[in-house]
């Protein structure tokens, strides 16, 4: 099965739940085991975050909107996040220790864990960031 | 996400509803930590949690330390099917006391 479909949302907590709405509709029209769903929403849900979280840290409120495109091409699946928040450095995004028990710095360990591969790209197009995030499904 | 708290001896129970994210974090937090302060036995009964990220696991780690920190605990009870599939990602299942 191939498809391909994209989304904006406004960069805010509150649309972390929309999210997540989005992509459970896409992955409904996927045959893949439920388990494996959760998965895949957890670690989107995980990079929107990292957006809002980080890309837009310090900042009180932003009419910018970030987008998420998520494609099937056979077995492959690649979710795109594009937004206009602080330049990623991707040598820095790095997740704390486990045995380091405290809250906080899971979000990209929980990616790391689920997808088979993270990077960031340079061929945006007046984005600031394009994280890309694929899996043999 | 909706909660509600009940009282018993030392034990206050906070039953949480729906999915924990980062947009509830800060209320989950003023629900439990003050408990948490008081010195009380706190119980967390997630089984009409669905959904739960990292941020959620964050307020499960700092309720775990403030009550350690205040020499009682937190247990957290009845965790759904996918929330324990998170915490056990985490590799948490050992530090948190589920039950």
């Amino acid at each position: 099965m191939n498809l391909s479909e994209s989304k904006d949302f406004a960069v805010s907590t509150a649309s972390l739940k929309d999210v997540r709405v989005f992509c459970r509709e896409i992955f409904e029209k996927i045959n893949l085991p439920q388990e494996q769903k959760d998965e895949l929403v957890l670690a989107i849900a995980e990079a929107a975050q990292n957006i809002v979280k980080h890309g837009y840290k310090g900042v009180e409120e932003t009419n910018d909107r970030m987008e998420i495109k998520i494609s099937l091409k056979d077995k492959d699946l690649e979710i795109g996040f594009f937004d206009k928040g602080k330049a990623v450095v991707p040598e820095n995004v790095k997740h704390r220790k486990l045995d380091d028990i405290k809250p906080g710095g899971l979000g990209t360990f929980f990616i790391k864990q689920i997808m088979d591969n993270a990077v960031f790209k340079k061929d945006q197009d007046g984005w600031v960031n394009h994280l890309i995030l694929t899996k043999k499904i | 996400m909706s909660y509600k708290v009940t009282e018993e001896g030392n034990i206050s129970t906070v039953f949480l509803n729906g999915e924990i994210d980062m947009d509830v974090t800060e209320k989950a937090k003023e629900v439990i930590l003050p408990i948490v302060e008081s010195g009380k036995e706190v119980h967390l009964n997630l089984k009409d949690v669905s959904y739960m990220d990292s941020s959620g696991i964050s307020v499960l780690i700092e309720s775990h330390q403030k009550a350690l920190e205040k020499n009682t605990k937190v247990v957290v009870k009845e965790v759904s099917k996918s929330v324990l599939k998170v915490i056990m990602m985490a590799k948490l299942e050992q530090i948190l006391n589920l039950e």
